[in-house]
């Protein structure tokens, strides 16, 4: 059993009924009884998909996640304390028709911007928790999540407390607040610096998707990496590396699976067994 | 310089420059004293120059950082230090000759100096791959980072670099962690860091050398989280329209100091740093000595939490 946890290539359509969730108001699984995968095309019985993590129960394809929906699949049962909610972007560069595009978001998504952080339990143990949320803007990092993360990791240092990043950042740093999403990079990678040399754990999350800024910085400097299964992991864009190589990319390139095989990621864990391995993990670190 | 590349905001200054040419040599054919006029066009020429170099646009400054005979890295320490001794390989993988680094004295005092290295010309640029490190590139220069660590040696970074290479094999050795490394590592030495922008700050490939204790920006060098191409793709679906991107993104020094995103402005010689390569490096030199001294005052402890603070300020929120 414990063993099966950390199998290299698990099978993705195992559903625990002790974890099963009412899984209502999934906002990023359409309306309506039925779904089609994106992956497979299968038509599915939504209720059966929520009850999945929102894995497709043919072929193991991994949904988005929203943020909210993230933290219900990680965090304890109302262990979730939100830090720094109220965060917003002063649109340093007043950058043209950024404000009218965020806006559209934040009402979608009824989040101020693409991170949410705070303090929650994991198998009971205390920790700092960072989700980006891949559908507001992509999960770009700009200096709301900049700020956010960096508070995070100081928090951590401050209560000595481990950090759980879940990354998506498929934006990169956010292109609308210029060279200052770029020096986010350069925040919070300090910031993990010193939450390292405190000798404390961080165990990042890869997941759909992690690329650019994000990925060149916070994501790729944690004590442990883990990766959704399929999600795509890089620091240049396909289509670009296309466009410069004049050539066809090999198959499953910039995949979890691909990039664990040219080693960058620990290890694998397919979303159903994500709560239990990061509770493991943590609890082998705890001081 | 005979045939240097004229920028099409140059047409005027080389215009007039032409007649005063032709003046000059009618005067000496025909005999006439035509002094005057050619000393009042040369006054004229001069304010020409002046106007129209101190009012460039973002997109006019990019032009002239890309200027084929802007001086390269490797030209720049030629002539800013003595005795650069280039070290080469990343101790992993192999070498990156788009990322140069080594040792070198700066008023007598050895320094390690690393910067990414475009080519003068093409068969130089195939050779370098256009100045486009590979992770083996930025894992050189984490390597010579820790090795001025270990000796006391402070360490400055010339950055013109276009970003970091978009390829496969750079993806599998992992362009991304590399880079985080080299922002990491950078930003947490406890020797004087001081990073110089000298002309394309392109993104994360720069920002990896740039965590600077002071970074220090050529009048002309722009910085930027996309370059004004791709953001022109990105807003209005083609590159046509890099100019108004290259506004919008704010890039320029003058934009980038007011944010305190770099520390000083070193001037470039009139018409940029390729007129007078020699006078760029002694401004370059003054600028570096004096924030030198200024750094070496301080303690291993005082240095790390300078940057750390330095960094942790911008684009902060404040407190809600």
């Amino acid at each position: 059993m414990f063993k099966d946890l950390f199998r290299s290539k698990p099978k993705y359509v195992t559903v625990r009924p002790n974890r099963q969730q009412d899984f209502s108001e999934k906002k990023e699984i359409p309306d309506g009884l039925w779904v089609k995968c994106d992956k497979c095309s299968n038509i599915l019985y939504k209720k059966d998909l929520e009850r999945s993590f929102s894995v497709c129960p043919k072929c193991g394809f991994h949904f988005v996640l929203s943020a909210a929906k993230r933290i219900e699949q990680i965090a304890d049962e109302n262990s979730f304390e939100e830090m720094d909610a109220d965060l917003e972007t002063a649109d340093p560069l007043g950058f043209p028709s950024y404000m009218e595009k965020l806006k559209k978001y934040q009402e979608e998504s009824k989040m101020k911007d693409a991170v949410i952080t705070g303090r929650a339990k994991i198998g009971g143990i205390k920790t700092v928790l960072i989700v980006i949320d891949f559908n507001f803007m992509r999960g770009s990092m700009n200096t709301v999540v900049g700020e956010k993360i960096v508070r995070a990791f100081e928090t951590a240092v401050k209560e000595e407390l481990p950090v759980v990043v879940i990354s998506g950042g498929g934006g990169g740093a956010r292109m609308q607040e210029g060279v200052l999403s770029l020096m986010q990079m350069a925040r919070t990678c300090l910031a993990v610096e010193k939450h390292s040399q405190a000798g404390l754990l961080y165990i990042a999350v890869l997941t759909q998707a992690t690329m650019g800024g994000v990925y060149a910085s916070f994501a790729s400097q944690a004590d442990i990496i883990l990766a959704e299964p399929g999600a795509l992991i890089g620091f240049a864009g396909p289509r670009i590396i296309e466009q410069t190589m004049k050539q066809s990319l090999p198959e499953g390139f910039q995949t979890a699976e691909y990039v664990h095989d040219h080693g960058h990621i620990d290890h694998i864990v397919a979303r159903p067994f994500l709560k239990d391995t990061l509770a493991h993990l943590l609890a082998w670190h705890v001081r | 310089m005979g045939n240097t590349l004229i920028l099409e905001f140059e047409k005027p200054i080389v215009e007039l420059e032409k007649r005063i040419e032709e003046l000059k040599i009618f005067a000496r054919e025909r005999d006439l004293d035509l002094s005057d006029e050619i000393n009042n066009l040369q006054v004229r020429c001069d304010k020409l120059k002046r106007d129209i170099y101190s009012s460039l646009n973002s997109w006019q400054r990019i032009q002239l950082v890309r200027h084929p005979q802007r001086p390269t890295a490797l030209e720049l320490i030629d002539l800013i230090f003595d005795d650069f001794f280039e070290m080469h390989g990343d101790r992993l993988f192999g070498e990156d000759s788009a990322m140069i680094g080594g040792i070198a004295l700066f008023k007598g005092e050895p320094v390690t100096v690393i910067a990414p290295q475009k080519g003068r010309d093409t068969k130089e640029n195939i050779e370098r791959n256009f100045g486009l490190p590979h992770p083996e590139g930025y894992r050189k220069a984490i390597r010579l980072m820790k090795q001025a660590e270990k000796f006391g040696r402070p360490v400055i970074t010339l950055v013109d670099v276009v970003g970091a290479y978009p390829g496969i094999a750079a993806e599998e050795r992992g362009q991304g962690p590399a880079i985080a490394e080299a922002i990491t590592v950078m930003g947490s030495l406890q020797v004087p860091t001081i990073a110089i922008i000298t002309g394309e700050g392109g993104s994360g490939g720069a920002l990896a050398l740039a965590m600077g204790n002071r970074v220090l920006m050529l009048e002309n060098a722009y910085y930027s989280v996309i370059s004004p191409e791709s953001a022109s793709i990105i807003l209005y679906k083609n590159d046509q329209h890099a100019k108004e991107a290259a506004e919008a993104l704010k890039i320029t020094s003058r934009d980038l100091l007011e944010m305190h995103v770099i520390d000083e402005i070193i001037p470039e010689p009139l018409g940029g740093a390729h007129k007078d390569p020699k006078q760029m490096a002694n401004l370059v030199k003054e600028a570096l000595d004096r924030n030198l001294s200024i750094l070496k005052a301080l303690s291993k402890e005082e240095l790390v939490a300078s940057r750390y603070e330095r960094f942790r300020v911008l684009g902060a929120i404040a407190a809600q």
